[in-house]
């Protein structure tokens, strides 16, 4: 099952190179990892509609495959906080280079982390945790694990971080949920072997942690020969 | 592939013996094997004649008995033949020292070459190699023996991708004691890698300890090899070159970025509990160690020593490479405190480092050296021993190596390896205690164990 979504979405990203943001959500769905609530359309009136639902402030994204970094194209807004902004905003995104849509979606508070894989040639799928964000680069408090993680590997590449006592909770702030975070690495290391050797890399960053769920707020698939 | 008689031969051919070049590389090979080794050893050379009034025989079919190993350093252009001669007679294997091949872009030439030893299951070490070193048994090193240093025999099996690298390590673990099994340069690795080796040595009993010095892997080569290394049982170290970032094409995703070559590398090598030495001398100290004691612990160290001084800066660098030196508890300080003698008692410090002064006697270091062998907080003792303290005697090493052999905790010794000293050293050694030349080494030893993560 999860096989053949992979198959169908990796064949019509093929062209492109790259899988978009609501596919690669919809596929970490499917492998069983949090992702926000998000309503992917063409609709201002349906997009109303959902942010009422799930209740304003809102991120809208934009939607396009001429727009690999969101943000660099302003392509990204949190916090939108009426019908009306979100209308500024729907007409401002339908302008950019190939707009297909947007994406409206629940905002998660806690700590940003980055989840990721890099398709090595000596080892193969490797999987990657670490503390997320924009300035994930500059910090680059990351460990590294060869995929499939067993269970001591998952629980390892938390304990390795330099900002572990962060997940834990530092001085009275709240940690994160430690066997959500874990579970995440275990259905992402289940997801990156059935990708097979399809997948250059993947980016889940922010993955949003807080006391009570780990969700990725963002994804990326890029497919080999990118 | 059976490696046994390729790797342990009781009967070896060296191809390209010259008959009027007694500097000629086979001829060093067939020389040394002749008047040193136990193997027996035959000339061949496409043109026959005799040798020192020995048979040349034409090809290795013509030799009268079954052989085993059989070098070949010819010109590149004929060695496939001679792997086909080497077929027809069946040999168990064949070490190619010659170079000329993949190295120097005649990757056609070495496709051949293992076309043909693949089509007939036939291994070979190679090309462009030494080849393989079998303390008091044989070798393939076209090194003349004068020039080489030679370990003792021992339970250390070094793999090597640089034939330079291999003689070099040699050449440490001789200065430091440590006793090779084999050590084996593949050079190309056309046929034989790393992972054949590996899958080898982990059946061998004469190995305890397999090291590698590793340029790289094939496609997914490297996957192959942790987790063969994982289930092997036997510590396994690598020293990797080329840790430096190569070409700095742009990257689109922070993950790829952030995953650079080394950095999987270092990583995986961990996550399956392979020893990554950082450099050559690591690599030493982590074969010495790992030979004695094929164990992990977590790494809370206790320092026992008759200076300060010593014992401070074994505590910083054990800081350094991730061990601990806790504080001792009350009652084991009190225990050390009421065991050695009452002339250091009050000089001495019991918290951790152990500082038993320059006034001890061997008696307070066996004391010490026991006490700390039954205390659960403590799962490694380095004992920095200085001989020039006045009144410890060269028994020492031997009476500290036997409370190991009681009480089973690991124990590293610190001793300046000079030649007045070496009765000291040689009683840890003989008994199976690993002894560094300096702090920062007996430091690594622990470290070894404490990376090294048994199964």
């Amino acid at each position: 099952m999860l096989r053949d979504n992979i198959q169908k979405v990796f064949s019509e990203a093929k062209e492109r190179g790259w899988v978009m943001e609501p596919q690669a959500k919809d596929l970490l769905r499917l492998s069983g990892i949090d992702v926000p609530r998000f309503l992917f359309t063409t609709d201002i009136a349906e997009a109303i509609r959902f942010a009422n639902e799930i209740k304003y402030p809102v991120a809208v994204k934009v939607v396009s495959p001429d727009v690999i970094h969101k943000s660099d194209a302003s392509g990204v807004v949190l916090g939108v906080s009426d019908d009306r902004k979100l209308g500024e905003i729907f007409a401002g995104m339908a302008k950019i280079k190939g707009f297909q849509g947007i994406l409206v979606e629940e905002i998660l508070k806690g700590i940003e982390m980055i989840v990721g894989m890099k398709m090595d040639n000596q080892f193969g799928p490797i999987i990657l945790l670490g503390m997320g964000g924009t300035a994930v680069e500059i910090y680059k408090d990351v460990t590294l694990r060869m995929a499939p993680l067993r269970e001591q590997d998952a629980e390892s590449m938390m304990t390795c971080l330099k900002a572990k006592p962060i997940l834990d909770g530092y001085r009275g702030a709240e940690g994160v949920n430690i066997d959500g975070l874990k579970s995440m690495l275990m259905a992402f290391s289940d997801l990156v072997m059935a990708f097979e050797k399809a997948v250059e890399s993947v980016d889940m960053n922010p993955v949003i942690c807080n006391a009570s769920r780990c969700v990725v707020a963002d994804a990326r698939i890029m497919l080999i020969g990118h | 592939m059976d490696l046994k008689r390729l790797l342990k031969p009781e009967t070896m051919a060296v191809v390209g013996v010259s008959l009027t070049n007694e500097s000629n590389p086979a001829n060093v090979v067939y020389n040394k094997n002749r008047l040193r080794y136990p193997v027996r050893v035959f000339a061949v050379n496409g043109k026959g004649g005799t040798i020192r009034g020995e048979t040349v025989y034409r090809k290795v079919q013509d030799i009268p008995e079954k052989i085993d190993l059989v070098i070949i350093g010819t010109k590149a252009e004929v060695v496939p033949s001679i792997i086909s001669d080497c077929i027809e007679a069946e040999a168990g294997g064949a070490v190619i020292i010659s170079g000329g091949f993949a190295e120097t872009g005649a990757v056609d030439l070495q496709n051949n070459l293992v076309s043909i030893a693949k089509k007939s299951d036939f291994p070979f070490i190679g090309p462009n190699c030494l080849g393989i070193f079998a303390p008091s048994h044989m070798d393939t090193f076209f090194i003349p023996g004068e020039r080489l240093v030679i370990p003792d025999r021992g339970k250390v099996a070094m793999v090597s991708q640089s034939g330079g690298i291999l003689v070099d390590h040699m050449i440490k673990c001789a200065g430091e004691g440590v006793g090779v099994s084999l050590a084996v340069s593949i050079g190309n690795k056309a046929v034989i890698n790393e992972l054949d080796l590996l899958r080898y040595f982990k059946d061998d009993p004469d190995t305890d300890v397999i090291g590698f010095y590793l340029e790289g892997f094939d496609e997914n080569e490297g996957r192959e090899f942790v987790i063969a290394a994982s289930e092997c049982g036997k510590p396994v170290i690598v020293l990797k070159s080329g840790k430096t970032p190569g070409g700095t094409s742009a990257v689109k995703s922070h993950t790829a970025s952030m995953a650079g070559n080394y950095e999987v590398f270092s990583s995986v090598m961990e996550q399956y509990g392979v020893v990554e030495a950082k450099d050559e001398f690591e690599m030493v100290a982590f074969a010495e160690a790992l030979s004695c004691y094929q164990r992990s612990i977590q790494g809370r160290v206790a320092i026992i020593t008759g200076s300060g001084g010593h014992g401070a800066l074994a505590t910083d660098a054990c800081f350094l490479h991730g061990l601990s030196a806790p504080v001792l508890s009350q009652s084991a300080q009190t225990e050390l405190y009421n065991s050695v003698s009452p002339a250091i008692r009050n000089i001495s410090s019991f918290a951790n480092p152990i500082d038993l002064t320059g006034s001890a006697v061997d008696d307070d270091f066996m004391a010490a050296v026991r006490s700390v062998s039954g205390n659960d907080d403590i799962d490694c003792i380095i004992v920095l021993l200085l001989p020039y303290l006045p009144r410890i005697t060269m028994d020492l090493g031997a009476q500290i190596s036997l409370v190991y052999q009681q009480q089973g905790k690991p124990i590293v010794a610190y001793v300046p390896h000079e030649d007045k000293y070496k009765m000291l050293v040689e009683g840890f050694m003989l008994n199976k205690i690993p002894v560094a030349d300096s702090i920062e080494d007996a430091i690594h030893m622990a470290e070894a164990m404490r990376r090294y993560k048994s199964c």
